[in-house]
């Protein structure tokens, strides 16, 4: 059979179809987006009508995903690194309640920042929650690691997450489907009629049973067919290679590794191995995509025994993504040079596309900028962040999702004038509603600018899920319906746009501005979609989510 | 058989229609392949780039390492020198010469391409306007992959197997279209050869 040519992100979504997966929840963020968006354009997952709509936030997706758990049938919920700490509640305590049909946390991990504002790795939530973490090291691994990972979930009544760093998440190879696929789980709820109340007599009982599997979670690791340890002659050194470091580390050796290797996609670490090679080897050089968590424990505090080469002694960078040449330069080798960069070439940092609604936000709101100054604008995250940069210049802040409306809520409490929060209609939706609810309740005086581009943009253009309820919302949270102004961001309507920003600021009080315009590229894919399917029955209509 | 190749653009160029069909070339061959891409903010026109492998035997990393790339494609002259450290000594760079200027600061076009020139083995090569008077300017992409296929191990009737299987829901007309435009860089490509 042909192999399939899919991204690690596409390898691990037909695997958990394959695998019986009932439902597919997350949260659109760079890279784990493309899993859910596999489902959504799936012939099979759309026949078989599996569950797959984006959710409102992390944390909804993983407790949903939990819900289904309960029921007996098997979900995945995915999300980027930073979604882990929205979630992290629902997260945390699922690893008490436990699962019931299989349930893996899917997440993307993004060491280098490409389009995230820091690089967390998600292995820490794994640890620290008492879970087992898979990491696969090639597409092919992110299939099968989904059969397995259901398999292990639902043997150990435990929520496994696989982490997907962005050069795994985001290249393609070929894979090989199984013959054998799984059915879909039945209903069927817990034995245990209480294990998912967590009232603390009964949530200390659960916590024994989770540290009492601890013992047994490092077996499967050391027996695991994802951990596996290659002798190799000389024992100078021994090598342990996580996740997708391992490619790195055989790309610099295609005839054989000459030191002993651990490849480890599978936690908690496999301790015999770890044991056989510190008994062995000299020194230990440990390769980990992220941070050095791995590391860090082999060290301990003191970091007084066997000599250890990592990111934590500058044998590696200590933040970013590592490369074959990081690598290669770790273990003494000799590096390639290729030519240099001309002097001539300048950087090109992402910008607004040609037609951008927020281009014309943010002209009328340096109108403002000017006459207040610089200092009063909190934003968010999204395409709009991009207003920090030239000719604009127009944002002050981007913390983390949702803290637009409160940041700009906390500076307006201290006096600031004017506090004013740009946010984008996805990321309001997400989690800059309950902040609304905060400034309402207080009538703070301040003005939530909600860029309406109907659409989550940055990511690829998802569904929204405010999609046309945002006066609603707004409303029926306590807004006065006369300090709601909806506008259309377009050049000819500057002015306009100038003057409800002007008038809503001298306002004393709370008011939202919504300047609506869908997205240039949600647009002309609208419009190709529709000329497609004019022609033929496609997979088009998916892109607007299931059921 | 062993082939890496960068591809390099601005986001919303489509560099990645050029390594649809090299894959899909490849894996029909029963070759391995990796592909690298760029996705989220860089896409919004910035500049982003693609790492291509194909071998005869399996691929470990997704990424290249530097000075082992056998080609730079590059739909964009400056974006073709951005990644130079990657290149072989004795690589390909393949690019076109429409600048795709959305930042204030792009340096004169001359002093671009005077660079280009400096790499040993280049093609400079004016897809947009080649594409332009064939009537498509859509079909830029497969001047450049046709320009590029002169340099590749991989057969040329593999890549137009590929051209028909890529564009064939689109219909013939379409098909016809890329590959006349495949025939029309590939031409070039021999002409300006050394």
């Amino acid at each position: 059979m042909e192999k399939l040519l899919l991204l690690g992100d596409e390898a691990f979504a037909q695997g958990a179809i394959d695998a019986g997966v009932s439902g597919a929840y997350g949260y659109p963020g760079t890279p784990s987006t493309e899993i859910i968006m596999y489902f959504q354009k799936n012939k099979e997952a759309i026949e078989k009508d599996i569950h797959r709509v984006w959710s409102c936030n992390e944390k909804t997706a993983m407790e949903t995903a939990l819900g289904m758990s309960y029921a007996g049938k098997r979900a995945i919920v995915t999300m980027k690194h930073v979604g882990v700490n929205v979630a992290a509640d629902g997260f945390v305590n699922s690893a008490l309640t436990g699962a019931n049909g299989g349930l893996i946390v899917a997440v993307g991990d993004d060491p280098s920042m490409h389009s995230s504002q820091c690089e967390q790795d998600s292995r820490f939530y794994a640890k620290f929650s008492l879970l087992p973490l898979l990491e696969p090291s090639n597409q092919q691994e992110a299939y099968d690691m989904a059969f397995y990972g259901f398999e292990l979930s639902e043997k150990f009544e435990l929520p496994v997450m696989v982490r997907f760093p962005t050069r795994l998440a985001h290249s393609r190879a070929g894979i090989e489907r199984r013959e054998k696929r799984l059915e879909f789980n039945k209903i069927s709820l817990p034995e245990d009629k209480t294990r998912f109340v967590l009232l603390p007599l009964i949530a200390r009982k659960r916590y024994k049973l989770l540290l009492e599997k601890q013992e047994a979670l490092v077996e499967v690791s050391e027996n695991s067919p994802y951990n596996v340890y290659t002798d190799g002659k000389d024992k100078s050194m021994g090598i342990i290679a996580c996740g997708l470091t391992y490619n790195y580390l055989m790309e610099n050796y295609p005839d054989g590794c000459p030191y002993p290797v651990l490849k480890i996609s599978q936690y908690p670490l496999p301790k015999k191995h770890i044991q056989k090679m510190f008994s062995e080897c000299e020194s230990v050089l440990v390769l980990e995509e992220g941070q050095p968590l791995v590391e860090e424990q082999l060290r301990g505090f003191l970091d007084n025994g066997k000599l250890i080469k990592g990111r934590m002694d500058g044998t590696l960078p200590r933040d970013g993504e590592l490369n074959p040449d990081h690598v290669g330069k770790a273990l003494g080798l000799k590096i390639e040079e290729g030519m240099n960069i001309p002097n001539s070439i300048v950087p090109r940092p992402p910008a607004f596309c040609l037609g951008c609604p927020h281009s014309d936000s943010f002209n009328a709101l340096k109108v403002i900028i000017e006459k207040y100054g610089k200092g009063h604008v909190f934003s968010d995250i999204g395409c709009y962040t991009m207003g920090v940069l030239p000719p604009y210049n127009a944002i002050d802040t981007c913390v983390c999702m949702g803290a637009a409306i409160t940041l700009a809520k906390g500076a307006a409490d201290a006096g600031l004038f004017p506090s004013i929060a740009v946010i984008g209609d996805s990321t309001f939706s997400h989690s800059g509603m309950t902040g609304l609810l905060d400034c309402v309740n207080e009538n703070t005086n301040m003005v939530i600018i909600i860029l309406d581009n109907e659409t989550t943009a940055m990511t690829g253009g998802q569904n929204s899920s405010g999609l046309g309820k945002l006066e609603a919302i707004c409303e029926s949270m306590g807004v006065n319906p006369e300090h709601i102004r909806v506008c259309t961001p377009l050049k000819k309507n500057h002015d306009e746009l100038v003057k409800i920003y002007k008038e809503e600021i001298d306002y004393q009080g709370i008011s939202v501005i919504i300047p609506r315009r869908e997205c240039v590229q949600t647009m002309t894919r609208r419009n190709k979609n529709l000329l497609n399917t004019k022609s033929s029955e496609g997979n088009t209509t998916a892109e607007t989510g299931g059921k | 058989m062993k082939l890496d190749i960068i591809l390099s653009g601005v986001g919303g160029q489509g560099i990645l229609s050029i390594s649809t069909i090299i894959g899909a070339a490849a894996v029909k061959k029963g070759l391995f392949l990796k592909q690298a891409e760029v996705h989220g903010m860089s896409q919004r026109g910035g500049e982003v780039q693609s790492h291509l492998r194909i071998s005869d035997k399996p691929i470990y990393a997704d990424l290249i390492p530097k000075g082992k790339a056998n080609l730079i494609i590059s739909v964009e002259p400056m974006e073709s020198l951005r990644y130079l450290p990657f290149l072989r000594k004795d690589g390909w760079l393949i690019t076109n010469t429409k600048p795709f200027v959305n930042i204030s600061n792009y340096p004169p076009i001359e002093e671009i391409l005077n660079d280009v020139k400096k790499v040993p083995q280049h093609i400079i090569i004016e897809a947009d306007k080649i594409a332009k008077e064939m009537g498509s300017a859509q079909v830029m992409n497969i001047v450049m992959l046709g320009a590029a296929s002169e340099f590749m191990t991989i057969e040329i009737e593999d890549l137009k197997d590929a051209i028909k299987k890529v564009f064939g829901s689109k219909g013939d007309k379409v098909v016809e279209m890329n590959l006349l435009a495949f025939e029309k860089g590939k031409e070039y490509s021999l002409e300006h050869k050394k």
